[in-house]
């Protein structure tokens, strides 16, 4: 009975104002531009179920479009579908589908500029150029959207969700693959990303730069081109993220390039050519993260200073660390490596002798990488284990003094 | 043959050998399944255990049981079956004892500890088959320098000498000459090399289950074709195969002219 | 059938070492015929290309009328005692008489040997337990339990007992009473002239010497076997 009031009360009050409209192929208006035109200022646009083919569609006023039954906006690859220049919109429960193509243009399935308090939800966004593109727009929040493509080459591809020059934004929950980058920040601050699934793009699953003060965290990064990169950055978070199977020369779990100030921890990283590689980042902490069945798992190359590696599970990793300078200024303490062969006589759960986790081997295949077929054989294990008697080629000072003897008991769950 | 197969086999899987052998590979098994909860770490020792062991063993029982039956081979010679028959048959009878001892030896403690549920089934396999191989071919060479040498001393020589060139020494050659020549391209070079040495070889076969995240940070386009996909293991699988076939058919091919 | 053995222009060297300086042998009557020589003259290498382990480079060999090249199967007619016994270490000698009539596709008639050399004891013992002299009983069963038409023995007193050389002695008169070519190498001079019907005298790689004992002596002059052989060596060598 509430509801047939209700339901009553909508009509009349729809019947003689605009702040609520009703879209549909059957009723007297049958566009959503059509809706927009003349919708009041904060407006409800109630789209039905339906295909409505329509492209740039430009909302300069505050609305809220909401799709009933997962209606289709389909842009038939003419250019932007949906542009926003105001602040207070909602777009919430559409599929957009079919996004045009430039080479010159940043078309994307939904572009907001310079709208302050967005709110993008529950969409379905496919074959996309660019999927929510936000520029210079602050305090919103993009959640439960699926952005997809089918993206081939770089060049004529775009990311899913892209932002740039925005402040506390809130991206959580949303699926990104088959595009260029899945999500990608440039200029984005005191930024929340979290409980988000990014895979099988063709480049990154995360890419940003210029980005400080961000948070990471609950994310998931799986087979993407070259895993995830994050660059010229200060103060980031990234906390109980996967990173897996990122595979190919140029592919990382995570790439870290003029980082500082960040902290790593719990996160897990599994089966990827090189876990995290780190290129002129300092004060970072990696602690409680996973590192497991990598080809390796650390790289640290360029000037990379005062970071710290706590207890983390190094297991099973073709390589542990790589080197490629003889300086070293980090510190490796209590840590877990499960090639470990050292012994705890006095039973306090740290082993007696330090561990050297830059093997001779490495040093070779940084030389010779075709050298990489010998991995594990014997006469490498002979090589190997001269150098860790008396190192020659290798830096000396690179050593964990309390390796654990048991695995840090950390388990990452996502969810 | 079969019927020398059937009667060498039954002679040495009773012998005290095979027992031993048997019990190597279940007791180091077992107290590695126990000591350490980490499969995959056992699973890397034992890798290293079998390529190591299993050419030896096999290079060394493959050039004493030729040389220890040798009369009684010249009894089978008088006998009227083809001579061909007689040595595969014991050829067989060696390798295939030698390979149950060594597959029980591991199956049983994989078994008890229940690793073929586990993501480790394929090492454990691949673990299981390379050993196997291994075996067939080193005691096939084996054979074969113990035809070409009357001189006992000068067979095991050669034999023990030849399981140390393919277990070490080809590697630091090999390794050598990547170093030296690192300005060319070496990647074809690289994997013809792997394939000329039946140890690597099975190496390579297990890497590319156990590091292929590694393997595949590679950028050649040869590696990743070759490691990437399907192609690399059959390969592997193939050459493995031509490496058990050669040195039997160059066995039998002396064998027509040995006097004995 | 054809019971002879034939061989016509055999020559066999190992690599710079000639043994065999074209042997003409042609054993066409039944008896014991020991084939003697000083160590090195071939006579071991001549019964192993007989039996097919040594590969003659020239010359050819025929036996019971067939041509031993490429031919494994003549071997089913003859019965041959190696010097050494030497078998599969964990087989019982049950087995080992088994496997070898396995391998011959035929029963051989095993029990009388079994019975005339005492073997009944250690029928189910490992081979490897059995001592020298016991081992070559048992391969005294294995050379007499077929009725072959030839029979070749190297060395066979070597590590038998008196009772069963004894034994043994009256096995290869009977199996030439049966009308058999027997084949004797021995370096024991009055088995020779004990047992032979006909004496094969290798020296460096010819046969120097065919005839009977008695004739051997008349040619060379002296008492025994042993001192006309001594003869026919100094007499080679002057």
């Amino acid at each position: 009975m509430k509801y047939f009031f209700l339901f009553l009360f909508l009509i009349i009050f729809s019947a003689f104002s605009f702040s609520q409209l009703e879209v549909c192929n059957t009723c007297s208006i049958k566009s959503i531009k059509q809706a927009i035109k003349i919708a009041d200022t904060g407006a409800t646009i109630l789209v039905k179920k339906g295909i409505y083919i329509e492209d740039s569609i430009i909302i300069k006023k505050p609305l809220t479009l909401k799709g009933i039954g997962k209606p289709v906006i389909d842009g038939k690859k003419k250019g932007y579908v949906i542009e926003v220049n105001s602040e207070n919109v909602t777009i919430d429960g559409f599929v957009i589908k079919n996004v045009g193509v430039s080479y010159t243009k940043d078309y994307a399935a939904v572009h907001l500029y310079k709208s302050n308090n967005f709110k993008l939800l529950n969409n379905r966004l496919e074959t996309v150029f660019f999927g929510f593109l936000i520029e210079k727009s602050d305090g919103g929040i993009v959640k439960n959207n699926i952005v997809s493509s089918n993206a081939q080459h770089e060049y004529n591809s775009g990311n899913g969700i892209h932002l740039w020059h925005c402040d506390s934004v809130e991206i959580n929950g949303n699926e990104c693959f088959g595009l260029r980058d899945g999500i990608y920040f440039e200029f984005v601050t005191n930024t929340l990303i979290h409980k988000n699934t990014s895979h099988n793009n063709l480049r990154y699953g995360l890419h940003f730069m210029f980005s400080n003060n961000n948070e990471y965290h609950h994310n998931h990064f799986q087979k993407n081109g070259a895993g995830v990169a994050v660059m010229f950055s200060k103060f980031l978070k990234m906390h109980h993220n996967i990173f897996e199977n990122n595979w190919g020369n140029a592919a990382y779990g995570l790439l870290l390039k003029e980082i500082y100030d960040a902290e790593l921890r719990n996160n897990e990283f599994r089966n990827n050519t090189t876990a995290i590689k780190a290129e002129g980042s300092t004060r970072v902490n990696y602690s409680n993260n996973n590192f497991v069945e990598n080809g390796w798992a650390v790289k640290i190359t360029g000037a990379c200073y005062e970071n710290k590696f706590t207890l983390n599970n190094f297991v099973n990793n073709s390589f542990n660390l790589s080197y490629n300078s003889k300086i070293n200024d980090n510190s490796f303490n209590s840590n877990y490596w499960s090639d470990y062969s050292g012994y705890d006589l006095d039973r306090n759960g740290v082993g007696d002798i330090p561990f050297r986790p830059v093997k001779l081997f490495n040093y070779v295949v940084n030389q010779t990488p075709e050298s990489i077929v010998l991995m594990r054989s014997l006469f490498i294990d002979i090589i190997n284990f001269s150098e860790k008697v008396s190192p020659v080629f290798t830096p000396d000072e690179v050593k964990d003094n309390t390796p654990l003897m048991k695995k840090n008991p950390f388990q990452l769950k996502l969810n | 043959m079969l019927k020398i197969f059937k009667y060498s086999f039954f002679d040495l899987i009773r012998g005290k050998w095979s027992l031993i052998y048997f019990g190597f590979f279940f007791i180091s098994s077992m107290s590695l399944l126990y000591i350490s909860g980490d499969v995959a770490k056992v699973i890397i020792s034992l890798m290293n255990i079998i390529l190591l062991l299993n050419p030896l063993i096999a290079t060394i029982f493959g050039v004493m049981y030729f040389y220890n039956s040798r009369e009684f081979s010249e009894l089978l010679l008088a006998q009227p079956i083809k001579r061909r028959d007689i040595f595969l048959g014991q050829y067989l009878g060696l390798s295939v004892s030698l390979s149950i001892s060594f597959i029980l030896g591991l199956l049983i403690p994989f078994a008890i500890f229940g690793i073929f549920s586990t993501n480790q089934v394929t090492n454990a396999v691949t673990l299981l088959f390379v050993g196997t191989i291994l075996t067939l071919i080193f005691s096939a060479i084996a054979f074969y320098i113990a035809l070409r040498n009357e001189n006992k001393i000068k067979g095991f020589g050669t034999a023990i000498f030849l399981w140390l060139f393919f277990a070490v020494i080809y590697d630091g050659i090999f390794l050598l000459l990547l170093m030296t020549f690192n300005e060319y391209p070496l990647e074809k070079f690289a994997l013809v090399s792997m394939i000329f040495n039946p140890i690597d070889l099975s190496r390579i076969l297990i890497l590319l289950n156990l590091d292929i995240s590694a393997l595949m940070g590679y950028t050649g386009a040869v590696f990743n074709q070759f490691f990437g996909n399907m192609l690399g293991i059959s390969i592997s699988i193939f050459v493995l195969l031509i490496w058990i076939v050669t040195p039997i058919f160059f066995f039998l091919r002396s064998l027509k002219k040995k006097d004995f | 059938m054809d019971k002879t053995i034939k061989i016509s222009g055999l020559h066999k060297s190992f690599k710079k070492l000639h043994v065999l300086k074209g042997i003409d042998l042609t054993i066409d009557k039944p008896g014991i015929y020991a084939v003697l020589g000083p160590n090195a003259s071939g006579k071991t290498t001549l019964i192993k290309v007989m039996l097919g382990m040594v590969i003659p480079q020239k010359g050819n060999v025929e036996i019971l009328g067939e041509n031993i090249k490429n031919n494994p199967f003549y071997r089913k007619n003859i019965s041959y005692l190696p010097q050494i016994a030497r078998f599969p270490e964990n087989l019982k000698v049950s087995e080992l008489l088994e496997m070898i009539q396995d391998l011959q596709k035929r029963k051989g008639d095993t029990d009388d040997l079994i019975k005339g050399l005492k073997l009944e004891p250690y029928l189910d013992a490992k081979l490897v337990s059995l001592s020298g002299g016991t081992k070559q009983k048992v391969n005294v069963v294995l050379t007499f339990m077929y009725d072959n038409p030839i029979i070749i023995l190297d060395e066979p007193t070597s590590g038998l007992d008196p009772i069963s050389m004894v034994y043994l002695k009256k096995k290869i008169q009977e199996e030439k009473e049966k009308g058999k070519i027997i084949l004797v190498t021995t370096h024991i001079m009055p088995l020779v002239e004990e047992l032979a019907d006909e004496i094969i005298f290798l020296l460096e790689g010819v046969i120097s010497f065919r005839g009977s004992a008695s004739q051997l002596k008349l040619d060379q002059g002296g008492e025994s076997i042993e001192i006309a052989i001594a003869n026919l060596l100094t007499k080679q060598h002057a």
